[in-house]
């Protein structure tokens, strides 16, 4: 006890990156430090998940989170967001331990979207790939892509002044 | 989320999800072109990059002028702002989210550590 060293050479920040794969797929890749079998594990237990899906910075609150992580179960996340609540359900696809999840998001009006999730670990780091694909280009555009509204807002608003300084 | 906007993200995107247009982008943004030079540098027929030229100018991310017989292309940026935008956004929001992840992954792995010394003792 109290042998842990605090100062255990500081990681460097994973650099997230975006790609628009084409009209109906975005990937975001992720390196996380530590190895495919924790980081499957803060994917598919509840407990862990809601610890970092919706980042502190965002101001919601996560009232619930039910995730039954086999192939045809089902997850529901229930947020508050001022004074309604919104809830983002859907169905596993596919779980493969410590390599692969594939989930359904069922609660947009326009079909679902199918994120694909895989985990490499290499060199006691995981590779994370997240692969969404939207029922249409529309269903991205519009952002209904799992974000959060602040975010949107926050989008919204930056668009909103590019716009007006470039709509001239 | 924005209207206005909308059509344009889709020609942006649509010109954006082809290798060549995206090279093109980026030479452009080294140094204005000729067609003829664009061709030439990608290995394509004129008529080939006249089409891909045209697709990046109607949505906005390039700019022609013809000048006597010479039709010389330019970055048009107007277009690019937005898209940039919007995927820096998406990116933001994931990069927060997995930043947060990586704290929960290195309390379990720190967890495991201090848990595999206890079962040692």
């Amino acid at each position: 006890m109290g042998e842990e060293r605090k100062n255990e050479a500081t990681p460097m920040k994973n650099v997230t990156t975006v790609e628009r794969k084409s009209e109906r797929e975005l990937l975001v890749t992720r390196t996380v430090n530590g190895p495919a079998r924790l980081v499957f594990e803060v994917w598919t237990k509840a407990e862990l998940f809601r610890k970092w899906w919706v980042p502190k910075s965002y101001g919601l609150t996560l009232l619930s989170c039910e995730m039954d992580v086999r192939v045809g179960g089902q997850y529901r996340l229930v947020f508050r967001h001022e004074d309604s609540t919104m809830e983002f359900f859907g169905t596993y696809l596919e779980v493969t331990p410590n390599s692969r999840l594939v989930w359904t998001n069922d609660e947009g009006d326009n079909g679902k979207t199918i994120t694909t999730v895989t985990f490499e670990e290499n060199a006691g780091k995981t590779l994370l790939v997240v692969h969404d694909l939207y029922p249409s280009k529309e269903a991205i555009d519009s952002g209904s892509t799992g974000a959060m509204p602040e975010t949107l807002d926050q989008l919204d608003e930056l668009l909103a002044s590019l716009g007006s300084s470039t709509e001239s | 989320m924005v209207q206005y906007s909308q059509n344009r993200f889709d020609a942006s995107f649509g010109a954006l999800s082809d290798a060549t247009r995206r090279g093109v982008l980026e030479q452009l943004g080294r140094a204005d072109a000729s067609i003829s030079a664009l061709a030439e540098r990608f290995h394509m027929t004129l008529t080939g990059m006249k089409k891909h030229v045209g697709v990046l100018e109607q949505a906005g991310l390039v700019t022609t002028e013809k000048v006597g017989r010479v039709r010389t292309c330019r970055l048009g940026l107007r277009g690019l702002q937005e898209e940039a935008a919007w995927i820096e956004m998406y990116r933001q929001i994931w990069s927060a989210r997995f930043d947060e992840l990586d704290n929960v992954v290195q309390e379990l792995t720190r967890k495991e550590r201090v848990d595999g010394r206890r079962k040692k003792k």
